[in-house]
């Protein structure tokens, strides 16, 4: 499947028929998203009006640790296999990711003020958090601090390779360790713990970002796949 | 409708997470946009 994507034309082409329909997936969801979570939704019994937070906390932060996961596939998939599409892929999520890993601290640290009293605890699950968007940040200084890509592209992927220990960290952190944030309530052994008032529009939220994330990747790779190709063709026609 | 946007006193906490992050949704989209556009001419 991946030698099937590896080819950049067919790459192109498969990402260009899919642009479209990821925006109307996104339009969609967030329309849902936000109309069941700020309109219809219930408001907490402990937490009020507050919990309305969770329908962007928690996608991001879910997309926060997935995409730094996908970061760690395409580094090892270009370290191991020199797969042509890896390095671009991994370019394309990292400021994404990073964009969403702030989000997730900024938003938790707003709904921490109200329910725990505090903006920020040094406990294990922000711990780990910072720490992701620490790897997002450093990761893309080293793969966009040479001149030429192709110099920056292996000491990054070996960081992000390095970074990956932290996913589980960051998972099972309140599991592991006595922490102020709450366990999981979704993604947990004894199935989902949360009303469906409240799921239905966390995972209309969910949808919509995924969708948002798989569009603006393949917008930014489309784009640096075509640089690439002129850069060559502009080589090629120098060296002539 | 002035309820609505009170959220029950939590306004302060709750509006600034849903601006912010869709001010960064709009922000990348159109970064992306313009990077396609671009390597399109």
């Amino acid at each position: 499947m991946f030698d099937f994507f590896a080819n950049p034309t067919r790459f192109m082409r498969i990402a260009r028929f899919l642009l479209p329909w990821l925006r109307l997936i996104c339009v969609a969801g967030f329309a849902c998203g936000l109309y069941w979570g700020l309109i219809t939704s219930p408001a907490d019994y402990q937490q009020g009006d507050t919990v309305r937070i969770m329908y962007i906390h928690v996608p991001v932060a879910w997309l926060a640790s997935s995409s730094y996961f996908l970061l760690a596939l395409a580094s090892l998939f270009y370290l191991v296999w020199r797969h042509p599409l890896a390095d671009v892929g991994a370019r394309a999520i990292a400021p994404i990711g990073a964009v969403f890993a702030g989000l997730t601290l900024f938003t938790g640290a707003l709904w921490g003020k109200p329910t725990w009293g505090t903006y920020w605890v040094w406990d294990a699950r922000l711990t780990s958090m910072l720490v992701l968007f620490f790897f997002f940040l450093s990761y893309m200084a080293l793969a966009g601090g040479f001149n030429d890509r192709r110099r920056g592209a292996k000491p990054a992927a070996i960081l992000a390779l390095v970074g990956a220990i932290n996913l589980p960290i960051v998972k099972f952190s309140v599991d592991w360790w006595n922490t102020l944030h709450q366990p999981a309530s979704i993604l947990r052994s004894g199935g989902v713990s949360i009303d469906s008032s409240m799921l239905y529009p966390l995972m209309a939220m969910f949808i919509a970002f995924q969708a948002f994330f798989i569009l603006i990747v393949l917008m930014r790779m489309l784009a640096m796949l075509a640089q690439i190709k002129q850069g060559s063709a502009i080589r090629g026609g120098t060296s002539s | 409708m002035t309820d609505f946007f009170a959220m029950n006193g939590y306004a302060a906490f709750i509006w600034p997470c849903y601006v912010l992050t869709f001010l960064f949704v709009a922000g990348l989209y159109l970064d992306a946009r313009k990077k396609l556009k671009d390597s399109q001419k």
